[in-house]
């Protein structure tokens, strides 16, 4: 089973309008590069260096990755991974 | 319990156990997780903004920014309006609200109750353009007085003051504490204090998601950070989509009869995914989460009488609800 990953609105051009994608791998640093080889620029604009970028949020099963490990995030078949824009409370 | 005025009857709400829905956490079997609420739509006008509505006056009054025959200026999507346009009238000042015009008819109803005028700031981006069009009219209107409950220390101190204390005295063998994050006020002042009485306490916030019709009109770099936010405060961070808040808030009225606001349902989410969470790695929890307002202001979307969960969410589509 393969982990599936909610995409905002504002991030769809690099998924051909699709909401939902699925990728794989250990951690979330592992999953975005897997998504980028389907759909490229897309990790470019979650991550910045080795963090996400500040207006981003990540979830994993709800909870934001930024008090979880980041994007050293350890992830499993049948996650659910979301990907927001911040809104208040936004960005550390 | 006897108040000698109706302000004086802030705070002092109910902590309730709840049992059954605490049998619904997944590996919960030997009871080890615990679900509790808190009340807060037992304060005067419904809501836990009575609370910091009430402490900013009073505060401002004592420093000498507000005096009699003011205008309170406040961005606000309801609550925080309704509070403090009852203490204003109460009190003697003119009240104005900045509201998103997507937030429910009721809520108007009740700030025009108590004597607000109403400026509604366009549906696209919420509450942050709420905040923006109050600032600017607050640039405009050098005499009016914004509270600003988003970077208001007094927003947060009301809760250091009342709602921590409260909590810790009922039950001193809490372990988790999860609420709403709007202005951030409720987590800030709780969290400071349970962080300094409890060794280990867990500070969660349930941050609402609304749908694609507000996200889709904003962009990634325009994130709004209210000013009272302070990370290190929080152990961790949920949000929570429509949907799983509109089914936990019918959950909690199902299982337990308790008929609360949608914002809710959204904390319970997040109590649940923290118990769930407790009960794999087989620790006790006492969880308690804030039930920030009745269910009353959410009537007319219908969730609570809707056959199933899909239509409850379908008919609160592009509305805004915490």
């Amino acid at each position: 089973m393969a982990i599936e990953v909610r995409i905002p609105t504002i991030l769809r051009t690099y998924t051909d309008g699709a909401k939902a994608v699925e990728g794989s791998g250990a951690t979330l640093d592992a999953l975005f590069s897997d998504l980028d080889v389907r759909h490229p620029g897309l990790r470019e604009r979650l991550v910045d260096g080795r963090e996400l970028r500040r207006f981003v949020n990540v979830y994993l099963n709800d909870e934001d990755v930024r008090f979880l490990a980041g994007i050293n995030t350890e992830v499993a078949a049948g996650d659910s991974v979301t990907i927001l824009p911040a809104v208040a409370g936004g960005a550390r | 319990m006897k108040y000698d005025t109706p302000l004086d009857a802030v705070g002092n709400t109910p902590l309730v156990g709840l049992p059954r829905l605490s049998a619904t956490v997944p590996g919960n079997e030997a009871g080890l997780v615990r679900l509790w609420a808190k009340l807060e739509d037992r304060n005067p006008t419904g809501s836990v903004k009575d609370r910091p509505a009430l402490h900013m006056i009073e505060q401002a009054e004592a420093a000498g920014r507000l005096t009699p025959g003011c205008t309170i200026l406040e961005p606000t999507s309801g609550n925080t309006g309704i509070s403090l346009a009852m203490a204003a009238k109460l009190k003697g000042y003119r009240m104005v609200c900045v509201m998103p015009e997507n937030t429910s008819e009721e809520r108007r109803e009740l700030l025009r109750m108590w004597g607000a005028e109403v400026i509604s700031s366009p549906a696209a981006g919420g509450s942050n353009t709420a905040v923006r069009v109050a600032k600017e009219l607050a640039a405009e209107h050098p005499d009016w007085v914004m509270l600003y409950q988003y970077g208001n220390p007094d927003n947060a101190g009301a809760h250091y003051a009342g709602t921590g204390p409260e909590i810790l005295a009922d039950l001193p063998s809490v372990t988790h504490f999860v609420a709403g994050l709007g202005t951030t006020g409720t987590l800030m002042g709780v969290g400071r204090f349970l962080r300094e009485k409890v060794p280990g306490i867990q500070i969660v916030a349930a941050e609402p998601r609304y749908d694609d019709l507000i996200y889709g009109l904003r962009n990634l770099d325009e994130g709004f950070v209210p000013e009272l936010y302070d990370a290190e405060v929080l152990t961790t961070r949920f949000s929570v989509g429509s949907a799983d808040a509109v089914r936990r808030t019918r959950e909690l009225l199902q299982l337990e009869g308790i008929f609360a606001g949608i914002s809710t349902g959204c904390g319970v989410h997040a109590a649940i995914g923290v118990g769930r969470k407790a009960a794999k790695a087989g620790e006790r929890a006492d969880i308690v989460f804030v039930v920030a307002d009745g269910g009353w202001k959410y009537l007319s979307t219908g969730i609570y009488t809707a056959e199933t969960t899909e239509q409850a969410v379908e008919a609160l589509q592009g509305q805004l609800w915490a």
